[in-house]
Formats: structure tokens, sequence, C-alpha cells
């Protein structure tokens, strides 16, 4: 079997956290964000001024690359194909969402201190418990971490104890985003039905619109996905890592060996559904709406094609595929409109056939001459079957 | 490795934040989807736009420059329409926009719109309570649809309402608001069923069997509609097989036009309704002209128009009057001079825009033909007023919209004789 | 409003005028633009007993009355031959489209007609049609007075005909207030065997009646019916459970054989499910005058188109990604993306019209309380002949043989000499080809557009991976199940929150059985 450069040593020395790819990702990263910082507070008369919409824009990408981060700690690394991260990342936006809806107050069209503009207009004459606590940011801080843990750890800890794998926990994964999605489409649910949450004015007292804020959060999500990329990349190469490959490619005889693969498995599960929900806070402040569509079986499905078509069981991968998936999507939404899904199904195709390693493996391909041949002979560029 | 990184990251910056500063042409954006779910409705409203805006450029254009429209696909994604928005107004610098088709998507924009100071203009018929100074509404408000429609099922001597939608804003607004009418009316709340369906439901076997239990009263009873898009096919096919007809319980729609009947086999359906505030079928000279320039336009003798094409042609021709008569494409201007501003619509009358942004529009009703066509069966005397802030709730009864000096707001209190949000 | 004073009479009155049957007020309010003026047109109409009256009358209940826009002549216009018969004169022309206005009716008009035309048919020569109208009368309003209705029962010779009139009498007794108990008992026994919504309300009023015995007489009818309709309730459900389980098998039995038996995560199984349905459209389009010949043809047609797609796909993308199944899951999504906008550009963004033939259409009554819908016993039927025959295929064919080997053992096959890539064309072919014909089935019940393969999608996963990867009889019954489930949920909770409830359920069931209702055994369960 074929592995990733990432495991191809058998030795047990541990590979550094930052080796070439990922010290130029992480380092990469942090100058461009505070280049783009430090550009976007330039007045908008200087040449190199960069406009609050490409920041924000930027912040949404880095946001989708925690999330495929995510998928590819778990699928990439321990095989489970989580066809339901949307929800996680959905849980963490709602949170976030919710804060931010109770930050508009009066302000709101109904001018209702207390309750949220969409409650007014359904006639509900308190805030339901659940909204309890969301006035005050250190308290949703702590929920954006409690609420997608709390929610893998129902659903993961049954799944993997009755050893629920393969396409069995992919479906299930895509059955719970879908029935969130139904749930939260509910304007009984109490959050906002279709329209969602939306009509934000303002994060600890400072106006979402500002250059300042725009440029903090985008700030704050570069950070956190270079911080959440170095926490993962320590983990894969650690003892742990090794763990997870052993999963991914022989659940049996790790289990034989004597290692708890279920928890293995859940304890991966949940930090994957925390980053997810950082990803999903950090989103809805910059785009500025959460609705049911992030629990859309098809969201969750096109974040796993992101990291399959970057390059799956590499997290410099899973972070490339979301940026160019999504920067194709702005770029191609106004450049094409008409014709830009021919354009990106077959780039879907043509990475599958001719780069099975997603593009993070172009430069290893490249040097080692030419494109190797696909046919019947099973390969798994990415560790074991599904 | 660095390299490349950044070089995607530069490549992208160069792709978005390329200033092309602005040339001879004034640009007009066009946010509908094209791809994804909406698309089914949002693709003829880009081709009508584009229509009136080659129409318009044949005649010599605008202030003496040529009008170009700048198209962009939001992908029926809602995100995707705010940071569309963003680019339209930012990067390409479009004197005015025209669209949205969802009340989610309006609502994705909208603060955008207001932070960038753009001109949206709104097509489709939605569920008011919301006035804000830079978009103007050329679709129907609830008072300038349901209501006269409700009026219009009671005279024909329906006695018991089946309230089917879809789980969103409109239907739930709508049927609120119809509620609170019905009993100021003199129906009981027994008379009434509510329902509502997820979107895109297919499966309508139960809910239809339900309703027939519901209708075998004896009292007379119809279905008022506000199921959205794609749900509409499968119900009506289902209600055509469980043998409900516009004789037995007719079906009132207020989201189903020419466009929709055209991916239904109509037969089983002639005589269910509609409330519009236009019909292809109304015969007018301005009427056959404009289907007479669309069939030119998309080279198909076939397709149809609807509803929410005459209130872009509305819209358009406000817009081209209003730049008109500020001599400027600027937001503010255009703004000033929009308010009170008239245009002929569609169907002989003519489009007023009010101070709260919204216009009058005649309201029709139509009972669906053989051939997929409607034909008006009632019509209010002259035109309504769109109203932002309904009547009927409770909540809304003391707001008022009004963008003239010295109100200049969007959620007014007539009580408090305050501005009640965060409009200035 | 005008709608009340619509007034049913049915007493013939000579022609109001010499030699012309309407007034010139009536002819101005035909002529007018504005369907509501029509009314005092019909009550002339109505009144009026000369040939041409009913003439007229039929052609605007068809909406086949015209009126030239200039010269204000009116015109019945026959659509098959394109000509136009003038009312007044009876002189037939070419007809030319544009000169032409229909002259409207609302639906109350057109019921008023109908049941003006409807009393005609009561003394029709054709029992067919007499049988039709005395049915009718139960339903509508009533037209006819009682004695012109004992008149006709004495005079009719048809059984069933004569049933509907004496229901029809019964009505009229029960609603009578002077009628006599005796007679009312009479009516309470022949209501108490009606399935018409109307004898329901009528017993219940009469179970109030000041005579005792006809009072409980009626409330025991009511309890009769009550039964009988809460089991027809019940049998109902079943039916539109077992209904909704056979769309959800039509749509997932494909990719049973492509997911299950191949293990090819074909996102873009939903695509073939909708360019099957277009298939039906494309061929309506070619065969526009015989709807029900081109649903037939199309599914072998749209057996071909899918499968022909599928072969395509197979040989050109997905024979690279064998053994690789997560792969096969990017290259078919990116495949759907494009077929999606492949329709969209190529054919339209909108949704089509398929027709439906009119064998499609209609209900099958089976008792007063009880009818099902025509359609859906096909489409059950439908289900049931294509998983028969995949069946068949996979467990009675050579090529089934080779399939179920090559899935168990793909090397071992090899050995024996199995040509498995031509194994796996077919299969993927199979596949591919039955979601074409569950295309035409869906064409008959939702949108054909662009987004119908989107919507069905996730739920045939499900389906497959409830029954269990790779059985049959897994999805079958997963199919089933889940539509029963579904429809028995729904009236109490609602279709949202059913279907959030089967969800969950099923989540909660896979802890129970991680590998679906009918788990594979054996090797070729290992991963």
């Amino acid at each position: 079997m074929e592995n990733t450069t990432a495991d191809v040593r058998t030795g047990l020395e541990q590979e550094p956290v930052f080796d070439k790819q990922s010290g130029c990702l992480v380092l990469g990263l942090l100058i461009f964000a505070s280049a783009i910082v430090s550009c976007s507070l330039l007045p908008s008369a200087s040449p190199l001024h960069v406009s609050s919409y490409v920041v924000s824009l930027l912040g949404k990408y880095l946001c989708f690359a925690i999330l495929a981060l995510s998928i590819d700690l778990v699928w990439g690394y321990l095989g489970i194909l989580s066809l339901g991260h949307g929800a996680f990342f959905g849980m963490g936006g709602y949170v976030m969402g919710m804060h931010l809806m109770r930050q508009i107050g009066g302000q709101g069209v109904y001018a209702n201190p207390e309750l949220p503009d969409f409650m007014v207009f359904l006639n509900w004459k308190e805030l339901p418990w659940y909204w309890w606590g969301s006035d005050s940011f250190v308290f949703i801080c702590v929920l954006v971490i409690l609420v997608p843990a709390l929610a893998a750890l129902i659903f993961g800890w049954p799944a993997f104890r009755s050893r629920v794998s393969g396409v069995y926990l992919s479906i299930i994964t895509q059955a719970m985003t879908f029935a969130l999605m139904l749930a939260f489409f509910r304007n009984e649910m109490g959050f906002g039905g279709n329209n969602g949450l939306t009509d934000f004015k303002t994060l600890l007292g400072v106006s979402l619109q500002s250059k300042w804020m725009i440029a903090g959060l985008f700030m704050a999500s570069a950070l956190a996905l270079a911080l959440i990329y170095v926490l993962c990349r320590a983990a894969t190469v650690s003892k742990l890592g090794r763990v997870f490959i052993a999963v991914r490619d022989a659940e049996s005889r790790t289990r034989f060996i004597g290692y708890r693969v279920e928890h293995v498995k859940l304890a991966a599960f949940v930090c994957s559904a925390v980053i997810a929900g950082i990803g999903g806070a950090l989103y809805v402040p910059q785009v500025g709406i959460i609705n049911p569509n992030v629990f859309q079986p098809l969201f969750s499905v096109e974040m796993v094609v992101c990291v399959a078509l970057g390059g799956r069981g590499r997290l410099c991968g899973a972070v490339l595929g979301a940026l160019v998936v999504n920067l194709l999507k702005t770029w191609f939404t106004t450049a094409l409109p008409e014709v830009w899904l021919f354009f990106l199904g077959a780039l879907f195709v043509l990475v599958t056939l001719f780069l099975p390693d997603g593009l993070i493996g172009v430069p290893a391909r490249l040097r080692r001459f030419g494109p190797r041949k696909g046919g019947d002979a099973p390969e798994h560029p990415a560790g074991g079957p599904l | 490795m660095f390299k490349k990184i950044s070089l995607f990251f530069l490549a992208g910056l160069f792709l978005l934040s390329g200033r092309v500063q602005a040339e001879e042409a004034i640009k007009v954006g066009i946010l509908h989807s094209l791809s994804g779910t909406m698309a089914i409705s949002e693709t003829t409203l880009k081709d009508v736009m584009l229509m009136l805006i080659e129409e318009q450029n044949k005649k010599g254009g605008l202030l003496g420059k040529k009008l170009e429209a700048v198209v962009v696909d939001p992908a029926s994604d809602w995100p995707l329409f705010a940071e569309r928005a963003k680019e339209l107004l930012t990067s390409q610098k479009v004197a005015a926009v025209f669209g949205c088709w969802t009340s989610v998507s309006r609502k994705s924009v909208l603060p955008v719109f207001e932070k960038e100071n753009g001109l949206l203009f709104y097509p489709v018929q939605y569920e008011g309570e919301e006035s804000s100074r830079n978009v103007i509404y050329t679709g129907a408000a609830p008072n300038q649809q349901s209501i006269p429609a409700v009026d219009y099922l009671l005279n024909l001597g329906v006695k018991r309402f089946v309230l089917a939608g879809t789980d969103y804003v409109f239907p739930r607004t709508a049927n609120k608001i119809l509620e609170a009418y019905l009993i100021s009316k003199g129906v009981a709340k027994a008379d009434m069923m509510i329902n509502y369906t997820p979107f895109g439901h297919s499966d309508w076997q139960s809910i239809i069997a339900e309703v027939k239990k519901f209708g075998s009263t004896g009292k007379k009873t119809a279905i008022i509609s506000t199921i959205n898009g794609d749900a509409n096919v499968p119900f009506y096919k289902e209600l055509a097989n469980q043998g409900v007809t516009a004789s037995t319980i007719p079906v009132m729609a207020f989201s189903v036009g020419e466009e929709e009947l055209s991916g239904i086999d109509t037969k089983p359906l002639v005589g269910h309704l509609a409330a519009w505030n236009y019909f292809q079928s109304i015969d007018s000279p301005a009427n056959t002209d404009f289907i007479k320039k669309w069939h030119a336009f998309t080279k198909n003798s076939k397709r149809v128009t609807n509803d929410p094409m005459e209130a872009h042609y509305i819209g358009f021709n406000l817009w081209v009057k209003a730049v008109e008569k500020a001599k400027s494409t600027k937001v503010d201007d255009v703004l000033k001079a929009i308010v009170g501003l008239s245009a002929p619509n569609l169907t002989g009358g003519t489009a007023t825009v009010l101070p709260n942004h919204h216009i009058t529009k005649p309201v029709y009703i139509g009972e669906i033909q053989k051939d997929g066509q409607f034909q008006v069966v009632w019509e209010t005397p002259k035109e309504v007023p769109g109203d932002a802030w309904s009547d009927y709730l409770p909540e809304s009864k003391n707001l008022e919209a009004d963008w003239t000096a010295p109100i200049n707001c969007g959620n007014y209190n007539t009580v408090t004789k305050k501005c009640g949000g965060a409009a200035k | 409003m005008l709608f009340f004073a619509l007034q049913f009479s049915t007493a013939v009155v000579p022609a109001a005028a010499e030699g012309l049957f309407l007034s010139p007020e009536a002819l101005a309010a035909l002529r007018s633009s504005k369907v509501a003026d029509r009314d005092r047109a019909l009550d002339e109409l109505a009144a009026a007993s000369a040939p041409e009256a009913l003439d007229m009358l039929r052609a605007l209940a068809a909406g086949s009355l015209h009126m030239d826009r200039e010269s204000g002549e009116l015109f019945v216009l026959d659509d098959k031959t394109g000509t136009a018969r003038g009312v007044l004169d009876g002189e037939v022309r070419p007809a030319d489209g544009g000169g032409l206005r229909r002259v409207g009716t609302n639906t109350a008009q057109r019921d008023r007609i109908l049941s003006i035309l409807g009393a005609r048919l009561l003394s029709h020569p054709d029992p067919v049609r007499r049988r039709a109208a005395a049915a009718a009368l139960t339903d509508g309003p009533m037209t006819v007075d009682r004695t012109q209705l004992e008149a006709l029962r004495d005079r009719e010779t048809d059984e069933e005909t004569r049933e509907s009139l004496d229901m029809a009498l019964a009505l009229m007794t029960a609603q009578d207030a002077a009628a006599a108990p005796q007679s009312l008992l009479k009516s309470v026994e022949l209501l108490r065997a009606s399935g018409s919504p109307r004898a329901k309300t009528v017993l219940e009023s009469l179970a109030a009646n000041p005579d005792r015995a006809v009072a409980v007489a009626a409330a025991e009818a009511l309890e009769h019916k009550r039964i009988v309709s809460d089991w027809a309730a019940m049998l109902e459900t079943m039916f539109f459970g077992l209904s909704l389980g056979s769309v959800l098998i039509l749509t997932s039995i494909g990719l049973a054989i492509t997911f299950g038996v191949m293990g090819v995560i074909n996102m873009a199984h939903g695509e073939l499910v909708m360019l099957g349905a277009y298939t039906v459209w494309g061929l309506q389009q070619l065969l526009p005058s015989q709807p029900g010949t081109a649903l037939l043809l199309s599914v072998p047609a749209a057996f071909l188109v899918s499968g022909g797609v599928g072969v395509v796909l197979e040989r050109g993308v997905i024979r690279h990604l064998y053994g690789r199944p997560l792969e096969t899951l990017l290259a078919t999504f990116g495949i759907s993306l494009i077929l999606q906008q492949a329709v969209r550009t190529l054919i339209s963004p909108q949704n089509r019209a398929v027709g439906i033939p009119d064998f499609m259409s209609g209900l099958w009554r089976i008792s007063g309380e009880l009818s099902l819908t025509c359609n859906r016993i096909y489409i059950l039927c439908f289900c049931l002949a294509v998983f028969a025959l995949i069946y068949a295929i996979m467990h009675k064919t050579r090529l089934g043989l080779e399939v179920r080997a090559v899935t168990q053992n793909r090397a071992i096959a090899k050995a024996l000499g199995v040509n498995a890539s031509r194994v796996d064309a077919l299969t993927f072919a199979l596949g591919s080809g039955v979601a074409g014909m569950a295309g035409v089935a869906l064409s008959q019940l939702t949108n054909v557009g662009p987004n119908l393969g989107q919507s069905y999608i996730v739920d045939s996963f499900m389906v497959v991976v409830f029954g269990g990867v790779g059985n049959l009889w897994g999805t079958l019954s997963g199919g089933l199940i889940l539509g029963l489930v579904n429809k028995i949920l729904e009236p109490a909770s609602g279709a949202m929150l059913a279907k959030i409830i089967i969800l969950a359920g099923l989540i909660l069931f896979m802890q129970a059985r991680p590998r679906g209702l009918f788990p594979q055994r054996g090797r070729a369960a290992e991963d």
C-alpha cells in the first residue's frame, strides 16, 4: 500500500510539527493576514488600500478553511467520512448569531430591547430558555465550544460504540444534518426559520461594518486558522496521530493491539466538531447572516469535496482546497455567471482523474515525472478504503 | 509551497479588488440566481432586465451614456447574495441593482445596501414589515394581494378556509394577516385550517386527503395557498389526481404565476385562482407590445411573462425617469427624485412611487385556463397603494414608513411620534 | 355580490325575442371583456330553448366561444380543424387566431352551465350520459325540482341511474322540513349507504330531529358512517405510505446497484433520474397528440438514455476510480453539477410541463369513502415490476451471476475468466438505466426541472443504507417501511416533524443495527 509523505517514514522518529510545508503555510498566512489588515486600514485613497469587501471575503474563505481542516482531521486521519460537518459549523454560527441578535437590542425594526424582531413578529412574549445568557459574549464563547462538542458527543458516542462505520456512518451524519436543517427551517424552533438570523449591527459595541471590526475579525480568523492548524499538525505527528492512522488503515488490528478505538474516534470527532464550530462562529459576523442552508447536506458534501480536491490526509491540502474552491466560486460567479458550474464540475472530475493526491500533491507528482496510470489495481493514496 | 499559496492569494486579490475605473457607460447590476434552487424563477428576471437595458440603449441610452448590464450569479446561496451585492456596489460601482427574489436574499443584502448606500429594486411580492431607504419595492405588499383575494373568496360564499403554505416568513405573515382579517369578518377559528410544509415538499397525498375531509362538511371550502416555487407542481398534480377541482375546493394562490404554470399540465386545474398585479392575458396595448418584444428578445414565442417581470419593467422605467429628472445617477439624487414619480404599468394604469418606497398597483384575480394562462375574473377599480406595515398586525399597526422630509424614517411610530429603529 | 345572485331555474320559457334567441343586452354582455358581465347573458341562455342556446352554453363551458375583436361577431372555435363557426349564421370559416378573443367564464358560471346542461342530460337517450348526470346530482347543487325528479325516476330503466335518482330524492326529503317521519326514516336508510359528504351533513341535521325514531336512526347511521370512514382513512394512510414507499424504492433501486453492489458513491444518481424525466418530456414533444403513448415509450427510452449516459460515465471516469470509492464521490459530484447546468443551458432553467395521460389521472372509487388515485396505483405496480426485473437479472441471469462474483471477489472472478471491466460497465449501465425509469414515474408526480435530482438524492442514500448496502430486498423493505412510517406519523405531527422524527429514528436504528436491515454477511461484507 502506498502512503502519503506524511506517514511514509516507518521509523519511530517523529516528524517535526513545522516541516517545510507547514512552516510556509503558517508563516505565509500570518504575514499575508497582517499585510491585508494593515493595507485595509490605510486611507482609501492610497494605492495599496484593500477594501473592506475583500477583507471580509478573505475572512470568509479562512472560515471555510477551518471547516475543511476539521473535516480532514477526522476523514484524512481517522477515515471517518462525515457528510454532516456543516451541522457543527452551523451550530457555532447560530450560537454566535444569537449573540449578535441580542446585540441589536432596541435598534431592531420593532425596537424591542429584549426580543429579536422575528420573535416579536411571531408573537413571542419572552425569550425561550435556550437563548438564556446569549447577551454575554464570554458565555457565548464558551457555548461556541460546548454546543458542537456536546452534539458531537451525543451523536458520536453511541455511533462509535456500536461500531457504525464506513458509509453507514457517513449517511447517518448526513441524516443528522438533514434533520437539523428541517428543524431549523421550522419557525417554532425560535431561530428565525428560513430567514435565519440576520440584520446584525454590532459586536462588543463596535459596528460590524466598521473597518476596524472587519480587519479584527479577519485577523481573528487568520490567527484561529493558524493556531488550529498548528494544533492539528502537532496532534497528527504525535504518537496519537500514529494511532489515528492505524485506526484508519486497520481498525480491527488496532483494536486487537489494545487501543480503545471508540475512544480515539470519539475524541477526534468531538475535537473536529469544536473546530468546525469555531469556524462557524467566526463566519457569521463576517457574512452577516446565518440560515439553515448551512445544514444542507449539499453544503457539507461540497466541503468534503474541497478537502478531497486539496488533498485528503494532508492538513495543508484541506486548507488549500477550501481556499481554491471558494476563490474560484467568487471569481466564476462574477466572470462567468452562466457557465461557471461547468468549470467547477470539470475541475472536480479532472482533479480526481489526474491528481489522485489532490492539488497539494502536484509538486510531488511533477518531481516524479508525468501522471501515474489509474486503473483496476486498487490504490489508496490516502489510506484505506471507506 | 509558500510561493504557490501566496500566488493564489495574490491572484485572488487581483481579481477581486481590480479597481476598474468607471467608464463612460452607466452600470446596472443584475443580482438574480442563475444556478441553484431559485434559478427556476430568477433567470427569467435576468433576461427581462437585459432586454429592458438593450431597449433603453436603442433609444439612446440614459443622460447621453450607454447602459451596461453587470450580471452576477449569487447561486441561490444567501451569504453569496450579500457578497455579490457588495461587489456590485464597491468594485463595479453600479448605479442601481435590480435583483433578489426570496425574502432571505433581500434580508441578506439589506445591510450591504444600507452601508454602501446602494439602490435596490426588489420585484417580488413579499411579506411587508420592512421599508429601507435604499430599496424600492416594486412587488406587492400584503395589502396589494392577499386582502382583496380573500374578499373575493368571501363573496364566492366560501365559509371554510385552508391556509396552506411553505414554512417561511412570507406565508407566515400572509397567514397571520389573513387570520386576523377573517376573524374580523366573522369566520370562526374552527373553520380555518393552517398547514405548513417544508420547502420543495413533494408528497402531498395526506395533506390533500385531510383538506378533502375538512372540506366535506357541506360548507363551501377554499384553499389559500402560499406554497412556494417547486412544491406547487406536485401539489397541483395531487389535487388533480384526488379529484379536487375548482368547483369543489378552489385554490387561491399567491405564489403561482404563468411561469410556474408553464411547468404543469393545467387541464385539470382550470378554474383555480391566483391573485397578482399583472397577468399576461390582460389586454392592453402596452402589454401586447411588451410580450411581442419579449418573444423577439428570447427568440421563443412560447415564453410567458409574469408579475415580477412587470415589476422590473415598472422599476426600470421609474429609475430611468428618476435619473433623467435628477440628471444624475447618484443614489441620493435618484432617491430624492423618485418619490412621487409615476410610470405606466403594463395593464393600462400607472405606478406611482409612494413615500414609503412601495408603489401603487392594481390587484387582479385570475382563473387558470387550459393553456396555462389566467383569465381575469375580478379587478380593483383603481390602483392600491402598497402598505409597508400591515394594519392587521398588532406590532406594526402604529408603524408607518415615510422617506420624505421631515419624517425620513422606515418605521415611524405614529403614536410615540418617534422613529422606531436604527434608521436615521 | 354577483355570485349570490345566481338563481337556478330550469323552467322552459319560449325564446325571448322573435328570430334572435338572445336580447341585444345579453349579446353585449357576451362581448364585454369583463367576466362578471356574463351572468346576465347566462340568465337568458338558461331560459332559452333554441338549439343555438344549448350550443352556445356548451361552447361557453368548453371555453371555445370566441368573439371577433373588431366586428363583435361570435364564433365557436374548433381547435382540431382550426375553423370557426359563426354562432348566429352557422357559417364555417378558417379561424385566424389574431383577431379572435375568447369569451371567458368563471368557475361559478361554468358550474352553473354544467348543471343546466346536466339537468337536460337526465333525459338524454344514452344511459351512460344519464348515469353520470344522475350521479352528479348528489354532489353538486340541485337544479331540478322534486316532481321532475320523481317523473324521471319512474321513467328510468337503467338500474344504476335509478339508484342515484333515489339517493337524490332521499337527500331532498331529508332536507325537507315538512317531510313525514316515515319518509324520513326511509331516506336515512338510503343515506346510510351513501358515500357522499352531503349525506353526512344531512344526517347530522336529522340527528337533531324532534321525532325520536328518526333521530335515533340518523345517529346510528352516522355512527356506522364514522366506523366505515375510520377504516377507510386507515386503509388510505396505508396506501399513501405504500405509494410514498414505491417512489422511494424507485429512486433508490438504481443506487442500490451502483452504490450497493459496485461501491460507487454516485452523487450524480439524482441527475440520472432527472434525465429520465426529461426523456418523457422530450418524447411528448415529439408526439404532442399522444401523451399516453409517449409515456409508455419513454420507459424503455429513459432506460436507454440514462443507461447510455451511465456507460459514458463509467467508461470515461468511474473506471479509473475503482477501489477508491471516496474519489467517486468527488468526481460524480462534479458530474452532477455539469449535468444540472447542461440541462439549464441546453433546455431551460424552468420546469417543463409533462402531460398526464388520461389513464394516469383520476380516481379508482372503491367505496363511497375510499378512493385511490390511479397514478399512484400504476406507480406502485411499476415499482414492483422494476424490482422484479432487477431481482431476476441479478439472480437468474449470467450477468447477475458475474456481477455478484465480481462484487464478492474481483480477483478470483477475473481468474475464472469473468470480464470484470465489461461487467462493471454493464452493471453501472443497469443502475443508471433504472434511475432513468424512476424519472419516468416521477415526471407524473413532481417537477421536471434541473433540481429534480437533488431533491431525491439524500433520501435515496438513506433508503439504501437503511435497508443494508448491497441487498435488494433491503432496499425494497427499507423504502416501504420509511414510506409507511412517514405517512402514519404525518397526520399527527405534520409533514416537517414527521420527516425529522424519521431521520432521528434512522440514526437510532443504525446504532442497533450498524449494517442496516439486511446486513451483508460473509467475506464480501468485510471492509
